[in-house]
């Protein structure tokens, strides 16, 4: 039963993961950018919801409305400022001007926080459980996990239904044909970063109501995010979420025959994955 | 008139000449250098030689790799090991580091190369963390709170703090030499000119039939066996190692891409260049902190943004200059038709 409990548990964290995930998805997919600062920008979305939930006495779920809003924002400035400047064949300026946001972001944190953890207070709803049968899950686990399936058919609606998603499509496909059918390339790369952010501050959100978190814990963040994406398989956004579980699931399991294997599992699991099915386990696009 | 190629131009003759008196006066360093200057150096040497090493995989292999702290940590440990627990001489230990570097560094290349591009980057930053999270699990090594050399190891370098010293330093030095020497060597050789030809165009190098996968395997895993010799040094220095330290994305990734984009990527003068404005930036504005830390970030991202090649290339586009015989250039050629 405990084996049970921690497949269960796995799975919803997964739910976690895929929201890390998606945001990565979501800007590789329109314009085949890796965003090496993703991680440290899902960091700051935590304390951007600490910074309103303090000052405004709100409770971090409903300093979403504020949150939400405020990283789209982010997003859209910095793709239009600073990214969309680095788009193009070479791979290397995106890459090194992300890493060097990452390194920015992290020591700005630290400026204005200090290195000590900070944990998002949400009130009773972080301990209410209810019980399936012989186990005890979570409300905000189930919350995360649902919210995940729920943002990722969203995306995927946005993605095939709406006049924005044939916009990201068409773009992906080809840049320059697209610029010719009267689509702002800088525009629309801009509406996708701002979208990725969005999610992201979700993601931020409930991680920090999850654990505790301090301006460094951004690069670990990156890295589920982007097990996820492998192990699903690029461009996939469900592929996103079964990634998502099946590295929350390698870690409970992993901490299940010691604690001390947590992280290690996930990693292990992502490299086997790897080494079986390079290009994940349901993939849609070539990297 | 007659064609002829050479690499060497009247620059890099008397850089050689120039280079040779400094190398001599580097050498002589602990008898002219106080205690203090001294570890500054070798810090300096070690991470000119992780800069040089790191452009090479990335500017020139196109291997942009956000994990040779992998290396580095493997090589600190695999020293620390090898003297403590296997009771080699130090001096024994450091080539066995090399050769475990390349062995290990293997299959992992072939494994991580099924990534590509920017995807292939946070991949070499899963296996840092692999590593990381495998030597915090060894006890013998101290797990999660790591270790520290025991002095009789320390002791079996020299006679006395001064000679200790002095040997660490020309260590230091000596890989220094060897890691530009091998990279000035793989640039001149065949392998370089594939090297070469896929830095500046990957598609048209395969499509004169340079092995893509093959060079990229070789450089990978020559790049780390050299990475994990220099982080034996490092560790070497500071005589006390910890997963923390020794796997630090910061201090062996974020600050050796900065030195290498600053001096310019994909020259061989860049990260050297760039190494001594690192150090000359940490020296006076090290006080600033985590300040220091964003200025440096914002720096390269200006750089990255409207100056890509980096001091260096920025010199050498205006003038030509290169220090180092790397370029083949043709000579007899028409001046009209230059």
């Amino acid at each position: 039963m405990d084996w049970l409990n921690a497949i269960v548990q796995g799975t919803l964290l997964g739910g976690l993961y895929a929201l890390f995930a998606a945001g990565l998805s979501l800007i590789f997919g329109v314009m085949r950018l890796v965003n090496i600062a993703h991680g440290d920008l899902i960091v700051l979305s935590a304390y951007v919801a600490l910074s309103f939930s303090v000052s405004l006495g709100l409770n971090p779920l409903l300093a979403l409305v504020l949150v939400v809003p405020t990283m789209a924002l982010v997003g859209y400035a910095l793709q239009r400022l600073i990214l969309n400047r680095t788009m193009g064949e070479d791979i290397l300026p995106p890459l090194l001007v992300t890493f060097g946001l990452s390194v920015i972001l992290q020591n700005v944190l630290l400026m204005g926080y200090s290195a000590d953890p900070q944990n998002l207070q949400a009130g009773a709803i972080e301990t209410a459980s209810v019980s399936l049968g012989p186990l005890a899950v979570g409300v905000m686990p189930v919350m995360v996990f649902v919210t995940a399936v729920v943002v990722i058919a969203a995306l995927q609606w946005m993605f095939y239904r709406t006049a924005l998603g044939r916009a990201f499509r068409a773009t992906s496909d080809r840049q320059d044909v697209a610029q010719l059918m009267g689509l702002n390339r800088a525009h629309v790369f801009g509406l996708a970063m701002a979208l990725s952010l969005a999610v992201t501050a979700l993601a931020g959100v409930f991680l920090g109501i999850r654990t505790a978190f301090d301006p460094a814990a951004g690069g670990t963040r990156l890295i589920f995010g982007f097990e996820a994406v492998i192990i699903g398989g690029l461009g996939n956004l469900w592929g996103t979420l079964a990634g998502g579980v099946i590295l929350g699931v390698a870690q409970t399991l992993g901490a299940k025959i010691d604690p001390g294997y947590q992280i290690l599992a996930g990693h292990i699991a992502f490299l086997i994955i790897l080494a079986l099915r390079p290009r994940g386990l349901f993939p849609r696009i070539d990297a | 008139m007659s064609l002829s190629v050479t690499r060497r131009t009247r620059l890099s003759t008397a850089w050689l000449f120039v280079l040779v008196p400094i190398v001599i006066l580097l050498i002589a360093a602990p008898w002219w250098a106080g205690r203090a200057d001294l570890r500054l150096m070798g810090e300096i040497a070690l991470y000119m030689s992780l800069a040089v090493l790191w452009n090479l995989l990335a500017g020139y292999a196109g291997l942009v790799s956000v994990g040779q702290q992998a290396y580095v940590g493997f090589g600190g440990y695999l020293f620390f090991a090898l003297t403590m627990l296997a009771g080699l001489h130090p001096f024994a230990a450091l080539p066995l580091v090399v050769l475990a570097g390349f062995v290990i560094s293997a299959p992992v290349a072939v494994l991580i190369f099924r990534l590509r591009g920017a995807y292939f980057a946070i991949g070499t930053w899963v296996v840092a963390e692999v590593f990381r999270l495998s030597f915090a699990q060894i006890s013998s090594l101290g797990g999660g709170s790591g270790t520290s050399l025991s002095p009789s190891i320390v002791r079996s370098l020299a006679d006395g703090r001064d000679a200790r010293e002095a040997v660490a330093w020309w260590l230091a030095l000596g890989a220094g030499m060897l890691v530009i020497g091998a990279v000035v060597w793989l640039l001149r050789s065949r392998q370089g000119v594939a090297l070469t030809a896929i830095r500046d165009n990957e598609l048209a190098a395969r499509s004169l039939g340079i092995d893509i996968w093959r060079t990229k395997f070789t450089v990978y895993v020559v790049v780390s066996g050299l990475t994990a010799l220099i982080g034996a040094l490092i560790f070497l220095q500071k005589l006390r190692i910890s997963p923390d330290a020794a796997f630090s994305a910061n201090d062996w990734t974020a600050f050796v891409i900065f030195i290498v984009v600053i001096g310019g990527i994909g020259t061989l003068e860049g990260p050297i260049l760039g190494t001594l404005v690192f150090f000359a930036l940490r020296e006076t504005l090290a006080d600033l902190g985590t300040l220091y830390l964003i200025a440096l970030g914002v720096v390269a991202i200006v750089i990255m943004l409207f100056a890509p090649r980096g001091l260096w290339g920025f010199l050498r586009d205006r003038w030509g200059v290169e220090l180092f015989p790397l370029s083949r250039r043709v000579s007899g050629l028409a001046k009209k038709e230059a």
